[in-house]
């Protein structure tokens, strides 16, 4: 993979990025009613003076291509405006939040790649077998149920009915941990805190194994197909004649070749888990970037919305890029 | 493909037979609710509030999956918000796959400059997760059926554009389409009568297995209040509902979930179905 694809796969993503801020703004703007009463709430009692005055505050009498420009400037230096009922800045409040729904994500993914990629050999490897079948099933309801139903079954059995895991929230916060990075799993291990990283982790299993259901699912389908393609090959069957055993040829050979299209699917579908993660942040009462958007949504905070769209979008550009240079790194045939 | 042939196929595959058979039930249940509902879904009383399953103690053949908090019959709402469900999946790709397809034809066919523009704008609205982006919408256009119904379609008609585009690219250097412009006819008709038909079943194959992702994005736009309003039942805003009910009336939320599931997984096996017999060299052989 040389410096020069780097650069050109850098670049295929500006217009993208350009894309998605004009999306993001024209949504917001190209909405019927005026942005201003919207924002206001409709039939509340403001005159029309005080409206105006606010949209020229906020620049909406310009002209739309110069409202863009604007937007687009803002965005460029971190700045996507004020939250109309937190009155704080959209990105410090995006800041706060960022962690708790990064550190969710990150370990639905762990959890989900360890149970989906050993499965998804094994059913390609024995395949028919009941274990197979067993696997195949469990894959077609992880992508068939709803994530928030999900949820709420795992709490009634593990919260309600067995009571070893919590319902809700990220932390008890009991264990005095220390903020560094507001990232709990990592503050827990600087820090030396085991109580509170075991804490940590048990929050976290129920929302992060909600969250990894369908990419679980996904995986092992696409790990156990391409396995099976993998294992069909001519070098596979030439490992075997030569006498080496089956499990070399398996996680040495076939394994190596065939998580090549796992890894790129996986990290194509974090545009899932992040959609995703709304939900589950509701059900569990999770307090990350999921909540936050929702909230908004329910009390119109535009900005707040805006903000936080922007942010998930530009997320999902940069794993697309990552996994672009993943996939160009893994498999060298790769010439875009 | 005859159908004879198509329906040979299909029939081999009993999880597409499953699959069709779970779908045309909830077909069936959606069209005759009014008659099949044992109650009226939006009228309740509090007297029979909370009342458990018939099989559970406290429980009535009355209301067989029993009540939610305003003592209305979930069996009634179940079978009514499947109306909901699948005429939201229905509708919205439908309206989505015409969309998709016609312009993923022009791109494919036309190709350089216009091809270029299209996907661009394809790979922006890509780039949204998908709950996210109808999230937004939903934000400024406020709940509804029709809202939420646009909110899906503007985000949904990208994959079939995108793999109709791709299918376009190949078939369009085919001997036929090469014959019919020799023959003078206009690209539009070479679109239409040329290429359409011959990738219509990679449009119902798209079609169908992308129903159960429709109908899972509006169960969840409605299960955080931004789908259909109630009374309206509909399975997402159910769920919702029996949340604050969990610890002491689990089947409040159980049974709109099941339905979700089923009919989810109907029509994803129903899908899966339709590709592996539209293409048999995707069958793998059983031993």
């Amino acid at each position: 993979m040389t410096f020069s694809y780097i650069v050109r796969r850098m670049l295929q993503t500006v217009p993208v990025f350009i894309g998605i801020t004009l999306i993001v703004f024209l949504i917001m703007h190209l909405t019927p009613g005026d942005p201003v009463e919207i924002m206001m709430g409709r039939g509340s009692v403001v005159t029309t003076e005080l409206i105006e005055q606010i949209r020229h505050e906020l620049g909406l009498d310009r002209p739309l291509y110069v409202q863009y420009f604007r937007f687009l400037g803002g965005v460029l230096h971190g700045d996507f405006g004020r939250s109309i009922l937190q009155r704080a800045p959209v990105m410090q409040l995006i800041a706060d939040r960022l962690p708790a729904t990064f550190e969710l994500t990150i370990f639905s993914i762990i959890i989900s790649l360890i149970i989906a990629i050993p499965v998804g050999i094994i059913s390609s490897v024995k395949r028919y077998s009941l274990l197979d079948h067993i696997g195949t099933v469990s894959a077609l309801a992880g992508v068939s149920m709803p994530s928030f139903w999900l949820g709420l079954l795992l709490i009634i059995v593990f919260s309600v009915k067995l009571k070893i895991l919590p319902v809700t929230g990220r932390a008890n916060y009991g264990y005095g941990l220390a903020p560094i990075t507001n990232f709990l799993l990592i503050d827990a291990v600087i820090t030396g805190n085991w109580g509170a990283l075991g804490d940590a982790i048990r929050h976290l299993l129920l929302p992060a194994i909600t969250l990894g259901s369908y990419m679980a699912a996904l995986t092992m389908r696409v790990t156990r197909s391409s396995m099976l393609e993998v294992l069909s090959r001519d070098y596979i069957r030439t490992a075997l004649a030569k006498g080496l055993s089956h499990k070399v040829v398996i996680l040495k050979h076939a394994m190596r070749n065939a998580l090549v299209p796992t890894v790129t699917v996986v990290t194509l579908n974090i545009g899932i888990l992040l959609g995703g993660n709304m939900i589950v942040e509701s059900v569990f009462g999770w307090p990350g970037l999921g909540r936050l958007v929702i909230n908004a949504v329910y009390t119109r905070d535009y900005p707040l919305v805006q903000g936080v769209v922007l942010i998930y979008a530009l997320t999902y550009v940069v794993m697309n890029f990552i996994a672009d240079l993943l996939y160009a790194a893994l498999n060298p045939k790769v010439r875009f | 493909m005859e159908f004879k042939r198509f329906w040979k196929l299909y029939r081999k595959n009993r999880a597409a037979v499953i699959g069709l058979i779970l779908t045309i039930f909830f077909l069936v249940m959606a069209i005759f609710a009014p008659f099949i509902a044992p109650q009226d879904p939006n009228t309740g009383k509090l007297t029979e509030r909370l009342s458990p399953p018939f099989w559970m103690e406290g429980g009535s053949r009355r209301h067989l999956f029993g009540t939610d908090s305003l003592g209305r019959d979930i069996l009634s709402r179940v079978i009514y918000g499947s109306r909901i469900s699948i005429l939201i999946g229905v509708v919205v790709v439908s309206v989505a796959t015409i969309t998709g397809v016609m312009i993923g034809l022009v791109s494919g066919y036309f190709g350089g400059k216009v091809d270029a523009i299209i996907q661009r704008i394809v790979d922006t609205l890509l780039a949204f997760p998908y709950l996210i982006f109808a999230l937004a919408i939903m934000s400024v256009l406020g709940p509804g059926l029709k809202n939420i119904i646009l909110a899906l379609v503007y985000k949904e008609w990208v994959t079939p554009c995108r793999v109709i585009r791709g299918d376009t690219l190949v078939a369009k250097e085919e001997n036929y389409v090469e014959a019919a412009r020799a023959m003078g006819a206009s690209n539009w008709h070479i679109l239409i009568r040329s290429l359409l038909p011959n990738v219509m079943a990679s449009v119902i194959v798209v079609a169908s297995l992308r129903i159960g992702w429709v109908v899972l994005m509006e169960a969840s736009l409605s299960f955080l209040g931004l789908g259909v309003q109630p009374p309206t039942a509909t399975w997402g805003g159910m769920v919702a509902g029996g949340r604050d009910y969990i610890f002491q009336a689990w089947w409040i939320t159980a049974f709109p979930g099941i339905a979700i599931f089923l009919l989810v997984m109907g029509v994803n096996l129903m899908g899966e179905g339709l590709r592996d017999a539209f293409d048999p060299k995707l069958t793998k052989g059983k031993k």
